[in-house]
């Protein structure tokens, strides 16, 4: 942790995921041997290996500070943010550091978010309106309504919820948690307009009803999100919706 | 080759505000070297001015008033009818964006909140927590998916190809592949942002590597008042994470190691929201005359703001003081330092985002219009980067609608032809003596401690000679492995690294002349603003032995310069 206050180097051994598909038959994990000062982030090794070891070891990285969700990887199995993960906080002196599961992998510890993002435009990420000209200035929205948002538009997209997520191991086609915690920004938002017909969309397997509640997106999320609450609320919302549209009551 | 009337390169706040303006339109196509949401205006916390007048306290608050702060701010040296044009189109920017789904912080009657922020004489900034850059590149970036607004993510621009005063192409490298691709463009627009990593302490992104300015300069684009580089008077020491004005503006104080709130004596009227360069002076003269801690920082302290505020209006300044500090700032002072934090330089431009090439463009912070002269205000930055956006992509339409040629290709193969020749040259140096790591990091102390806060001649100097020097040994760079071309981070480094070089050589030794202290450049040995001899844009143009200054007027129609006092 920084301000640096003079504790000693401490030792550590990295074993990292290898993995380049023009040259490799199959994966291979590259042992590093590092002294570095304490309140070092997986993040900065990984930087400090890259300058001084091998240049050519990938991974993806940004703000530092836990803000632009670039850097999510597997850190000792668990999928975290490298930036705000302290060496000093995990538990031995081995760190085995991999990619994200549920995807490809590009190179290394890069791999390919396309079907992440894909599952994000599914759910039509913006603000729904019904097409009237916006007033001149402001809608109207009170600090109360603004603040139920508030838990949702924390989220970063930086995916360590889908790969954390049991069900996208299996089945690549559901939407995962990140897109349907937006979902849920938006439906929670008083400004959106799409109303529930929308939820016809998510009704599916891929859609929601795939979330076995195994809470392990709540575990990953980096900014305690809790997107498997918004699974339950959508799945709650749905089954009110086929009861009235059953009962011709919308 | 790849063919788009409209090229963006970069997807932060103006890049994708320009396309989503020419998108409806044109064939548009946004560039950059990470996903759109990775940029770095997700880091901008404290928000976005605009003189809305919606709180007690600003109901007279005026664009003009906004125009006279931004130019005072700027110590005179901003254009005054382009810093007019931003104040008066920002309540219209902040509007937009509300419409597009912005999740603005509301006052209680429903209207967006806004907050008291450094040298602005009415609370007039926009902000929703301190989280705003976040949710503005949120929106922006779900608005671009709304329009289906093409982007080709993770590819490096690597030249400009120009010919004749015009615009023709762009080459660029697909990071996944390392492949070279031809873009054919009657339009390109540069929104890559500022040049923070050139300085050993900077709240900066680790991408922010200045590359669209070095595209520019390096084709013969003239470069704008580069030696006024922000110090930011509060980043987290050890990390110099940004800790936003806002918490200021929220109240904070600003403590030495006597207890004493010591901006008293430096601007005593508006104590710790006076303009970042004031504040960040005062900070490193109580840690040079030993008020500070351990030599280094001095306190930022938020506790008699109490748990409730901090939780509601802070939140993201409490997650980084708690994940990168250890620290809770409902229970301890921050401990902060001055660090770099924005470069009011860049490409020269017009009010319309234009440059002196027909067909290119640029907004935002790797551009210089100039709205921020010397001294750039907190919270204008969020909104120079979507109003100038914004009019570039009104002024693309003029442009092509007037007959802009086609693109030829011999130019961009040429460009290209370039480009492999430079790859191949870097690929096949097996035994450099030098690496970029050691290079970079030379420049990083170098540019902060000898081309910082505080500058003077001697060691100014001293700093120049440095960079040539790194300059030359830059020849020797060879990478580690370059085995393979797919995702190879030594191979994009070692070429970004050349731009960074030629960019803190435009900043020394566009510092050494200016002989006089004026906003962020301050000169020990010249502690007075000399209207007289420098109330002038520094221009800077590529030759082979190092830049070409010229210097052009300031554009002052409304304001006479003055003494800045607050």
């Amino acid at each position: 942790m920084s301000p640096k206050n003079g504790n000693t180097d401490l030792q550590y051994i990295f074993k990292i995921f290898r993995f380049d598909p023009d040259q490799d038959r199959e994966p291979r994990y590259d042992t590093f041997h590092k002294q570095l000062p304490y309140g070092t982030t997986v993040l900065e090794a990984l930087l400090n290996i890259q300058e001084t070891d091998d240049d050519s070891l990938a991974f993806r990285f940004s703000c530092r500070s836990a803000v632009c969700g670039s850097c999510g990887m597997l850190v000792n199995g668990t999928p975290v943010l490298a930036c705000r993960t302290q060496l000093a906080k995990l538990i031995g002196s081995q760190v085995l550091v991999e990619p994200l599961p549920n995807m490809e992998i590009i190179k290394d510890l890069v791999v390919n978010m396309t079907p992440f993002w894909e599952s994000y435009r599914r759910i039509e990420p913006w603000l729904h309106t019904n097409g009237d000209n916006p007033p001149k200035q402001e809608r109207l929205q009170s600090p109360a309504q603004e603040k139920k948002l508030d838990p949702y538009i924390n989220c970063i997209l930086c995916a360590c919820c889908y790969g954390a997520c049991p069900v996208l191991g299996f089945d690549e086609e559901y939407l995962g948690p990140a897109a349907i915690a937006k979902l849920f920004r938006f439906m929670t938002d008083s400004r959106d307009q799409r109303g529930l017909k929308f939820l016809e969309k998510v009704d599916r397997r891929t859609g929601v009803w795939n979330c076995r509640t195994i809470f392990r997106c709540i575990d990953a999320c980096p900014k305690d999100i809790r997107p498997t609450d918004t699974i339950l609320a959508l799945k709650r919302k749905l089954t009110l919706y086929r009861f009235k549209k059953f009962f011709r009551l919308i | 080759m790849l063919k788009h009337d409209v090229l963006v390169i970069g997807a932060g706040l103006a890049g994708l505000r320009a396309a989503v303006g020419t998108s409806t339109r044109y064939d548009t196509a946004v560039l950059s070297k990470v996903h759109p949401v990775r940029s770095h205006s997700i880091a901008a916390q404290g928000g976005m001015n605009a003189a809305l007048a919606n709180v007690e306290g600003s109901k007279d608050d005026t664009p003009e008033k906004h125009t006279f702060d931004t130019v005072k701010g700027s110590d005179y040296l901003a254009d005054q009818p382009a810093a007019r044009k931003m104040c008066e189109q920002a309540p219209l920017l902040v509007y937009e964006l509300e419409h597009w789904g912005c999740p603005w912080s509301r006052l209680e009657n429903g209207k967006i909140a806004q907050r008291p922020f450094g040298g602005a004489g009415y609370p007039r900034c926009c902000y929703s927590s301190d989280r705003t850059g976040h949710v503005m590149l949120h929106t922006l970036y779900e608005r671009a998916v709304e329009l289906g607004v093409n982007v080709y993510e993770e590819w490096l621009a690597l030249s400009l190809a120009i010919d004749n005063g015009r615009i023709h192409g762009v080459i660029a490298m697909e990071m996944a592949t390392g492949r070279l691709e031809m873009f054919a463009a009657k339009t390109v627009v540069i929104a890559t942002g500022g040049y923070g990593r050139l300085f050993a302490r900077s709240s900066n992104a680790l991408i922010n590597t200045g590359s669209g300015i070095a595209l520019a300069y390096e084709a013969g684009l003239p470069i704008e008042d580069m030696e006024f580089v922000q110090f930011h008077p509060t980043t987290l020491y050890g990390t110099n994470i940004l800790m936003t004005e806002g918490a200021r503006g929220e109240g904070g104080y600003l403590v030495n190691n006597r207890g004493e709130r010591f901006m008293q004596k430096y601007a005593p009227s508006v104590m710790e929201l006076a303009p970042r360069d004031i504040v960040s002076r005062s900070i490193q003269i109580e840690i040079n005359e030993g008020r500070g801690f351990n030599h280094e920082y001095v306190h930022l302290d938020l506790r008699h703001l109490g748990a409730q505020k901090i939780i509601e209006r802070l939140p993201g300044i409490r997650d980084i003081t708690i994940d990168f500090a250890g620290i809770d700032p409902i229970h301890d002072p921050i401990p902060i330092q001055p660090g770099q934090h924005y470069s009011m330089g860049g490409i020269a431009t017009d009010v319309t985002g234009a440059t002196n090439v027909k067909g290119l463009y640029s907004a935002g912070e790797c551009a210089c219009v100039s709205v921020h002269g010397a001294n750039r205000l907190g919270g204008n930055s969020l909104l120079d980067t979507t109003v100038f956006g914004k009019l570039v992509a009104e002024a693309i339409p003029q442009y092509l609608g007037s007959g802009a040629g086609e693109p030829n290709t011999k130019i961009i193969e040429a460009a290209l032809k370039r480009e492999q020749e430079l790859i191949a040259g870097i690929l096949s140096r097996t035994h450099g003596t030098e690496t970029v790591g050691t290079i970079l990091s030379e420049m990083k102390e170098t540019m902060f401690n000898q081309c910082g806060i505080f500058r003077d001649r001697k060691t100014l100097e001293k700093c120049f000679g440095k960079i040539k020097e790194l300059k030359e040994r830059y020849k020797n760079v060879a990478i580690q492995n370059s085995s393979s071309q797919r995702y190879n981070p030594g191979l994009m480094n070692t070429l970004e690294l050349r731009g960074m070089l030629e960019l803190a050589e435009i900043i020394v030794a566009g510092a050494i002349p200016r002989e006089e202290s004026r906003g962020s450049h301050s000169r020990t040995d010249f502690p007075v603003r000399d209207d007289q001899n420098w109330l002038k844009h520094t221009m800077a143009v590529y030759a082979a032995d190092g830049p070409a200054f010229s210097y052009t007027d300031v554009e002052i129609t409304d304001y006479e310069p003055k003494e800045r006092k607050y």
